[in-house]
């Protein structure tokens, strides 16, 4: 972890821009965050926020700007990069149990053709440990309820053992008892020194969860410390009136490339 | 005596006209099986049923090109056939308005008829002929020279066929299975779910074109959708559904085999309704998704509700 120390941010996007159809979903996108910090992504449905990180991961074609990890490429550093995708985003019907799910998280690591042992077990052991559903390891999947999914998803991030973690809306459609574990369990893997990056849809939580906030809406509104970009005048102006102004940019642009 | 001429009859007296049907018959049932655990789970099964009309024109044309009926030139036409209508799925469903099923409906549809045009303008001296291509021939088997244990070439070809892909599957088990569940994970792990998808519909489309001859286009996707079909209601981890599609293969062969000799029919199709056969049977007592099963858990609640 030699390049994980120093001045070097964990994670920097630079002008990122992603156009889908020819018409921008992300403009100019340009932040750094420091290693060690719980950063929650807010804004609008719409605003590109799972678009942002998805790009971020390589998923989505970027069509300007760059991200990187650590100072490098992201595709270079796969093994620090933890992705946990929105919990919709998998058939939970799907034949596999509790286990096998945490076990994916290792696959990064061991690599091609190898398979999981030993080693692999205990570390998915643990990980479902601190999420307190080592007692479903057996389970199949589709037995369990939403709160419980998304521990299994977050404790598959564990297995992975990143440096930063990509969190695609881990709380939604969560009790509330498992809300509570998840935010304090991802405080206390910033305090170990990993870096978060949360896409979050309650503004209500938003202000005591996270460390910094990134407003988006297509373009970076704000990003800073929570306390001093969660002001009234600038959530007014990630949610208000701007969308429509927003809009008409973005058609402008899409007209002038067309 | 009938129970003599059906179940005893075929392995002693007529074996050697029946062992052939049989191992082709299992052989192609084995690898259609395996392959489409992960068509049924990809939810992707109606491709199956693309590739398998859209091989067509490709082993047409390396029929022109060579002249034969037989090996390499066949699979790589149907090789190269079935990863072009793979792609132009793919190009059409995410380069234009169209869904995905309309993309498959004109693809495969296309590609089936220019294939019957090819097969009617050059095949009419052959046996490439279009019976053989929607039905299958594999009740002439008996009739080609045995290379192997009493089996013809092509059904040698299968079984290398049908081990190939298990032992695919035996060693890229954990890369399917991340990409078949989590795609957008197995990308940010490095493994390219788009690849997955193009290699699996390639090993498909060797399988189609291996089995093409025997069962035809159109039986073959009930025998690769019936037996993971059947499996899945029966089991919740991929390799135990895997290993219970291989016996349900094994059984829908046997019994398409006694079930042809019995009604005096073609084996493929035999080998179709047992294997549907099963299902039914799964379906109606399968101890958690059975209909029985659920009857019973709805009628406990009933009661429960009422006292």
């Amino acid at each position: 972890m030699s390049n994980a120390s120093g001045d070097e941010p964990a994670l920097e996007v630079h002008d990122l821009t992603v156009s889908y159809l020819r018409r921008p979903v992300l403009y100019g996108v340009d932040f750094a965050v420091a290693q060690g910090s719980l950063v929650g992504i807010i804004g609008p449905n719409g605003a590109g926020k799972s678009t942002l990180i998805k790009s971020i991961m390589g998923l989505v074609p970027v069509s300007g700007g760059w991200a990187r990890v650590f100072g490098g490429a992201v595709k270079e550093q796969i093994t620090k990069v933890g992705y946990v995708p929105q919990r919709e985003s998998v058939d939970w019907d799907f034949p596999v149990n509790v286990m096998d799910v945490v076990l994916m998280g290792c696959y990064g690591r061991i690599g091609l053709i190898r398979r999981t042992g030993g080693e692999e077990r205990v570390r998915a052991c643990a990980a479902l440990e601190k999420v307190g559903m080592l007692a479903y390891a057996d389970r199949q999947i589709s037995n369990l309820s939403g709160g419980q999914q998304q521990r299994v998803f977050i404790a598959r991030a564990l297995a992975q053992e990143s440096e930063i973690y990509l969190m695609d809306e881990p709380f939604a459609g969560v009790d509330a008892a498992t809300e509570v574990a998840l935010i304090t369990l991802m405080k206390e893997m910033r305090d170990a020194g990993k870096t978060l990056i949360v896409v979050h849809h309650d503004l209500a939580s938003a202000r005591e969860y996270f460390d910094m906030l990134l407003l988006l809406n297509m373009r970076v509104v704000a990003f800073g410390e929570t306390g001093e970009v969660f002001t009234g005048e600038l959530l007014q102006q990630t949610y208000g009136g701007r969308l429509t102004v927003l809009s008409e940019i973005a058609d402008k642009v899409a007209k002038g490339e067309g | 005596m009938n129970f003599h001429r059906i179940f005893v009859e075929p392995w002693q007296s007529h074996a050697a006209h029946y062992w052939p049907v049989f191992a082709m018959a299992l052989f192609v049932t084995v690898a259609c099986a395996l392959i489409g655990n992960y068509l049924v789970l990809r939810r992707i099964s109606l491709i199956g049923d693309a590739i398998s009309h859209s091989v067509l024109p490709g082993i047409a044309i390396a029929f022109m090109m060579t002249g034969s009926r037989s090996g390499a030139p066949m699979f790589v036409g149907a090789l190269v056939a079935g990863v072009v209508a793979t792609v132009i799925i793919e190009v059409l469903h995410s380069r234009s308005r169209l869904k995905q099923d309309a993309a498959i409906g004109i693809t495969f549809s296309t590609f089936f008829a220019v294939g019957v045009i090819l097969i009617s303008i050059h095949g009419a001296h052959t046996d490439l002929d279009l019976d053989c291509v929607l039905f299958g021939k594999m009740d002439f088997l008996p009739g080609r020279e045995p290379v192997f244990l009493g089996l013809p070439g092509v059904t040698v070809t299968m079984a290398a066929l049908a081990l190939c892909v298990g032992l695919l599957i035996i060693i890229f088990y954990k890369e399917l299975l991340l990409s078949s569940f989590d795609p957008a994970l197995a990308a940010s792990m490095g493994i390219n779910p788009r690849l997955v998808h193009y290699l699996l519909m390639a090993v498909l489309s060797v399988v189609v074109v291996g089995a093409f001859t025997s069962v035809g286009a159109i039986l073959v996707i009930a025998m690769l959708i019936l037996p993971a079909a059947t499996s899945c209601m029966l089991s919740d981890r991929l390799w135990v559904m895997l290993i219970l599609s291989v016996l349900h293969a094994f059984i829908s062969s046997l019994g398409g085999v006694h079930i042809a000799v019995a009604l005096q029919v073609p084996t493929a199709p035999a080998s179709v309704v047992a294997g549907a056969g099963i299902f039914a049977i799964v379906w109606i007592v399968s101890p958690r998704q059975g209909l029985i099963s659920l009857w019973l858990r709805n009628r406990r609640s009933d009661q429960v509700a009422e006292a």
